[in-house]
């Protein structure tokens, strides 16, 4: 048995006997210029300590200062998220002693979160088809991200065995919000779809709100994913939280990979101890890392050098108009626009396709057309190479063209095909690749009527049943013809053609 | 009543990584106590009808605008590091800490 399939069946046996109820907590970076509290760039990829200032180095006597722009992403992102805002609140000091942050103490919202109490609403994927869910948020706050720590020394590049480690403080101070869920309880089997999805809609929310581009090779999105089992119509059971879940994929199968864990625990007897894990892409897996009960007192206290925030009705309201059209209202225009069923506009979301066919269909190519390239084709080489749709190197307009190309009968589709695998090589623009390639239907009607002929020689028992009747034969010719000129006829004219040179009427 | 003994100013400056020498730790330990029943004091003053409060000035909502400017340059920060590495803060191995 694979190991997939493995994971199938424990996982199939799990959900069987428990009941999951998961909780999330998502750090994402705002796309601002500078950081929360000095004027430091963001930027991503600069020289180590290059991006660094009395304040985020948290030098003795500097002063902090909140960017207005975070604020307001936050606040925007809240009301995107149905929360109420705060109408005063204060950042308050998270006390630890680790060097990823120079003054021993991160920046972050406690008890006094600027956004709370709202929805999410997401879409998952069932064998019924398209089930929604309405997963309710707990908080938006505001915090700052930490450095860069690289353990030196260590066979792994973890932390134990390193014999130091090397801090780049560029990324200390760039603005994070949190967003924390409510427990989300009621997903049964769903539950790692339920969370890819919400994490997956976030995603979509902060770029659609332009708060954040969210480049989860860059980290910029972080996740910890909280799970705890419980029997049918017991008390929910003791909850582990697992760091370091750190794309999609990953949120998926942290959850399933947990609910496998603790289902093993709890069968063979044993209890679950609440305490923090840590992810690991590379197996899937997660390992334990310290208890909660040991975990240190953050010894959180209001920050004395940062203002209160406090928002105005006025300020708020403000916020609010300018709000864009959020992605689940855009996604059910877009559905009636193009005529689409739920589970075709699903295929096009979960492929992460949506913004690439809306802006195919903007640049004049038909709505099913669009949708079948980046759907189909596109998206089988895009998943065969591991990479996102949309980092294609495949634009609208080469769609466009080689539509107008099909359409007046110069590509049939399996040309149309290679031109794209030609484009995405790197051999040039549609017509480059046509011309370098070679690729254009054979149209000339005496090279397709000796090929036509070369096969019914070949295949004289064929002719004589299309020649009775037998229509349907008529495919094996056209495959033989298609093959001759390698693909490059219109079968639909071979076969028009075969008929014609047979006497046979359609 | 002395709260702040010569041991506490010792261990504070560590973990503030200022280097204090042995005979001003009694100056900042008088200096330190000070501060201490100071604010003692105004927990006694402190009445029920006085909310606590964490900030001294009546503002709120001071921002900055959202403009990146330049920063400290590379070698005045590697000046500053008590050790310094490929272009990174060297700090020693951490054991059993982690991350937030």
């Amino acid at each position: 048995m694979s190991i997939d399939a493995r994971i199938t069946d424990e996982y199939a046996e799990a959900v069987a006997e428990f009941e999951p109820v998961i909780g999330l907590e998502t750090h994402v970076e705002l796309g601002t210029n500078s950081k929360m509290f000095c004027s430091c760039s963001t930027t991503f990829g600069g020289e180590p300590n290059t991006h660094v200032c009395p304040v985020c180095l948290g030098l003795p006597g500097s002063m902090p200062v909140v960017n207005r722009v975070a604020v307001e992403s936050t606040i925007r992102m809240g009301l995107a998220l149905n929360c109420s805002i705060a109408s005063w609140c204060r950042f308050a000091r998270k006390n630890y002693f680790y060097p990823d942050m120079p003054k021993d103490y991160q920046v972050s919202q406690y008890d006094e979160p600027l956004c709370f109490d709202g929805y999410l609403d997401v879409m998952v994927d069932t064998d019924e088809g398209p089930r929604p869910y309405r997963v309710e948020i707990e908080r938006v706050h505001m915090e700052e991200d930490t450095g860069k720590l690289t353990h030196t020394g260590g066979a792994t590049g973890r932390i134990h065995g390193a014999d130091y480690s090397l801090v780049d403080y560029n990324r200390a101070g760039i603005p994070l919000i949190e967003i924390v869920t409510k427990p989300v309880p009621g997903t049964g089997s769903l539950a790692p779809e339920v969370a890819k999805a919400y994490v997956t809609e976030l995603r979509n929310l902060m770029r659609a709100l332009g708060v954040s581009d969210v480049r989860m090779e860059e980290g910029s999105l972080r996740c910890d994913v909280n799970v705890s089992l419980n029997l049918p119509g017991a008390e929910w059971g003791t909850r582990s939280e697992t760091k370091n879940v750190n794309s999609l994929r990953s949120v998926e199968r942290a959850v399933r990979s947990e609910i496998i864990r603790q289902a093993e625990v709890l069968r063979s007897g044993g209890r679950i101890v609440q305490e923090t894990r840590h992810f690991h892409e590379d197996t899937g897996r997660s390992t334990s890392g310290r208890s909660k009960e040991q975990a240190e007192d953050y010894r959180y206290f209001p920050e004395p050098d940062l203002l209160p925030v406090a928002p105005s009705l006025e300020w708020i309201e403000e916020l609010r108009g300018t709000l864009p059209e959020l992605p689940a209202l855009k996604r059910a225009r877009l559905q009636a626009e193009w005529g689409i069923s739920e589970q075709e506009l699903q295929t096009i979301v979960n492929g992460g396709a949506l913004e690439i066919v809306e802006a195919t269909i903007a640049d004049g190519v038909e709505p099913a057309a669009a949708r079948k390239w980046w759907t189909g084709e596109l998206m089988r080489v895009a998943n065969e190479r591991e990479v996102e749709l949309a980092d294609l190197p495949v634009t609208p307009a080469q769609i466009r063209r080689v539509e107008a190309l099909v359409a007046d009968g110069s590509l049939n589709d399996k040309l149309a095909r290679q031109v794209f695998e030609g484009v995405i090589n790197g051999e040039g623009d549609v017509d480059a690749v046509i011309a370098g390639r070679g690729l254009a239907v054979v149209s000339d009607d005496s090279a397709l009527l000796a090929a036509i002929d070369a096969a019914l020689a070949e295949q004289p028992d064929v002719a004589e049943k299309i020649k009775g009747g037998k229509v349907a034969a008529a495919g094996a010719i056209v495959g033989a013809v298609m093959k001759a000129t390698r693909g490059q006829a219109d079968a639909g004219k071979v076969r028009t053609l075969l008929l014609e040179r047979l006497g046979v009427a359609e | 009543m002395t709260a702040i003994t010569r041991a506490d100013v010792a261990h504070l400056a560590r973990l503030a990584r200022l280097d204090i020498a042995p005979d001003e730790l009694d100056h900042y330990a008088s200096q330190l106590d000070v501060i201490l029943q100071s604010v003692a004091r105004v927990s006694e003053v402190a009445a029920d009808d006085i909310p606590p409060t964490s900030h001294p000035i009546p503002m709120v909502n001071v921002y900055r605008d959202d403009v990146a400017v330049p920063g400290l340059d590379r070698a005045s920060v590697a000046a500053m590091a008590p050790a310094w590495e490929d272009d990174r803060f060297r700090v020693p191995r951490i054991l059993d800490e982690e991350q937030p």
